[in-house]
């Protein structure tokens, strides 16, 4: 974006480059993601293995959506690909993101940076790893700015600042390094970071699995505070399904890189529809109520360089038929779900 | 009363930190005085910062006290002198750590670190017997064929089972207390179940105490028998964690049991949203150390530090509002 008017002379009067709950110019209602037909393919040596087959989901603005799943279901490489952020031997072989009407798939980097931060922002899983060590806090929300345009080290100032301050930090911690904050706070300046630009999207990939419990309840009330005030859609990723159990609005549960089911978070929690989800509900231990022995999923995620006939989840499945081990289940419609298992198939009873 | 297995009397870790212009203490465990019985799984919870991984390394003789003294089986561990008598305990106490990614060599196969560590500690086997204790040990913890996975490297290996080759490792010793500093933290929620069954058939079959270090109190209560709550390097709370769980009278353990993730339950968004952090105890004043973030305190707790006392059978508790008898609801 470039300034409104020639710089230097009228800083004053010139209009705020920053967008403010106030003065955002976009509509905040509609689709802001359409995502149809994602495939993401690893291409290696012994082959190519396809991490994300066949993904469609959309995301209405202010939406909340958590993307749950094992290690290795694909639900990172999905959000990279939504992101654009794959790097080799990783590309999308299929399929389009449409954002805002937009296909972000195949946009050269430079139009892509001018819509990072800006319109969509991700956080990554480590705020250790993705903060510069060596830079102040401060200096680092300038360079996101500074590379938007905005040249006012007053604005940057104040804008950093006022983010800061919105996910509970004092803006004295503008000047500190990342070491110098606890794990929670350097997670809610990630944060902060990914809200410069109030953008509509903002792509969260684990952030709190580095946090314990405590900061983690905190941070994600803050995220839904934060997310009603100011309307941006949320996709998260996560392992752990209690987590957001509260928080989010649909539940999108990914296995083998496919779509397993999603639904309405609520519904999902009260009836799972795929034994793999119903394995999920069962694999983490209540606080409150009867003590009951619990078996979680056996056997480990598949490896996805083999290729199977049929269900991916048939090998680790309680309730398994026999088509299973032949036939690939296709998503099936069941009241405003949709389910990847055969046993929701019209013919089986 | 019969000796426990492992008692600790008034342990304290102080560090010194800062440099010649100022010098300051951190006081990462102070006064610590707990037990653990032959057989049992103790629960040591807490927000990270709150000493609980200073114990495990205490206890595994990793750090020295700066006070107090630990008694293994009745004998204390600052007479321990010779190197013999060092492995002989560390073999008895052995860690099992948080990171599966970082704590087994990546270079070498799996057998590899095993073998190392019956050849230190168990001196009397010969080499074909060391590895059928391998195999033997890998079997019990469910990598199975043991022969085929000890010979793989540890990237062929999926995080839950390279914590299991943690806890063969620390089982091939033969101890009598496992020092788990957050076995599952790092793992997948699915996986956990799996890792907390194995945990608490070992002390069914292998008849060894657990120390299980964790900030979750949901799969404390899973497997463990007691819960030991820490907060700023002191014990806030402790019990049968049954009952602890059920009527948790000190503040911060109400806290903790708040923010544990519930789908089950409703959310409870009426209590007001905690969004302090443990302070680092640098030269702590006297006092309680949860007061500033502690919604029910009271004048006392600002200039008198409580001190762990019984509330119910075998609970406990240093809270001057809970040991004043008044119902503390705190979160």
């Amino acid at each position: 974006m470039q300034p409104a008017s020639p710089s230097g002379r009228q800083q004053k009067s010139a209009p705020p480059l920053v967008r403010t709950q106030e003065d955002a110019p976009r509509q905040r209602t509609g689709t802001v993601l359409d995502v149809r037909d994602l495939s993401v393919e690893y291409v290696t040596e012994g082959g190519s293995v396809l991490a994300v087959d066949q993904v469609n989901f959309s995301l209405d603005s202010g939406e909340f959506v958590a993307v749950v799943g094992e290690s290795g279901c694909g639900k990172s490489t999905m959000l990279f690909a939504v992101a654009q952020l794959l790097a080799p031997p990783a590309r999308v072989t299929s399929g389009s993101v449409m954002f805002r009407g937009r296909n972000l798939v195949g946009l050269t980097d430079k139009s892509l940076i001018a819509i990072r931060w800006k319109d969509l922002s991700v956080v990554m899983q480590s705020a250790m790893n993705a903060l510069n060590p060596v830079k102040s806090i401060g200096a680092q929300f300038k360079d996101a700015m500074r590379a938007h345009g905005v040249r006012s080290n007053a604005e940057i100032g104040d804008r950093s600042a006022e983010v800061l301050k919105m996910v509970g930090i004092d803006p004295v911690h503008l000047k500190s390094y990342p070491h110098q904050l606890s794990g929670g706070m350097r997670q809610r300046s990630m944060i902060a970071m990914a809200l410069l630009f109030t953008p509509e999207l903002v792509i969260m990939d684990e952030p709190t699995s580095a946090l314990d419990v405590v900061a983690q309840r905190s941070l994600m009330v803050q995220i839904k505070e934060l997310q009603e005030q100011f309307g941006f859609a949320v996709i998260f990723v996560t392992h752990d399904m209690s987590l957001v159990s509260h928080f989010s609005d649909r539940l999108m549960v990914m296995y083998a890189g496919q779509v397993a089911e999603v639904g309405a978070t609520r519904q999902l929690f009260d009836s799972p529809r795929h034994p793999y989800t119903e394995g999920l509900m069962e694999a983490f231990p209540s606080i409150r109520g009867p003590k009951v022995p619990l078996t979680g999923i056996g056997g480990s995620p598949p490896n996805l360089a083999k290729r199977v006939g049929g269900c991916w989840f048939a090998p680790r499945c309680a309730k398994v038929l026999d088509r299973c081990a032949t036939e690939r289940p296709p998503l099936y419609q069941v009241e405003g779900t949709q389910v990847r298992c055969f046993r929701h198939d019209g013919n089986v009873a | 009363m019969t000796e426990p297995l492992l008692r600790t009397e008034g342990l304290t870790k102080h560090f010194r930190i800062g440099n010649a212009l100022s010098r300051r203490t951190l006081h990462a465990v102070d006064d610590v005085s707990l037990t653990i019985g032959e057989r049992e799984i103790v629960a040591l919870a807490g927000e990270s910062g709150s000493g609980k991984s200073t114990i495990a390394r205490l206890l595994a003789r990793v750090y020295r006290p700066t006070s107090g003294e630990v008694f293994f089986e009745g004998k204390k561990l600052s007479s321990i002198r010779s190197r013999p008598d060092r492995l002989r305990y560390s073999g008895l106490a052995p860690m099992v750590f948080q990171d599966p990614f970082a704590s087994i060599n990546p270079v070498f196969r799996v057998s590899h670190g095993i073998m190392r560590g019956l050849k230190l500690h168990r001196k009397d086997l010969t080499s074909k017997e060391m590895y059928q204790e391998a195999c033997r040990v890998f079997d019990i913890v469910g990598l199975t064929p043991a022969a085929d996975v000890l010979e793989r490297y540890p990237h062929e290996l999926s995080g839950g089972q390279r914590q299991r080759v943690g806890f063969a490792q620390a089982l091939a010793m033969r101890p009598k207390l496992i020092l788990a500093d957050e076995p599952v933290s790092m793992l997948d929620v699915s996986i956990r179940i799996g890792l907390l069954n194995l945990m608490a058939a070992l002390r069914d079959s292998e008849n060894v105490s657990i120390l299980f270090i964790t900030h979750d109190l949901a799969s404390a209560r899973y497997i463990a028998d007691r819960l030991i709550v820490m907060y700023a390097g002191q014990i806030a709370e402790t019990g049968p964690i049954e009952e602890v769980l059920a009527a948790p009278r000190h503040p911060y353990t109400q806290l903790l049991l708040s923010a544990a993730p519930d789908p089950r339950a409703p959310l409870s968004v009426n209590a007001e949203t905690d969004r302090g952090e443990p302070p680092k105890v640098i030269d702590p004043v006297p006092g309680c150390r949860f007061r500033w973030r502690c919604p029910v305190a009271v004048e006392a707790c600002h200039s008198l530090t409580p001190q762990l006392k019984p509330i119910a059978d075998g609970h406990e508790a240093a809270c001057h509002v809970a040991q004043s008898g008044a119902e503390v609801k705190a979160f």
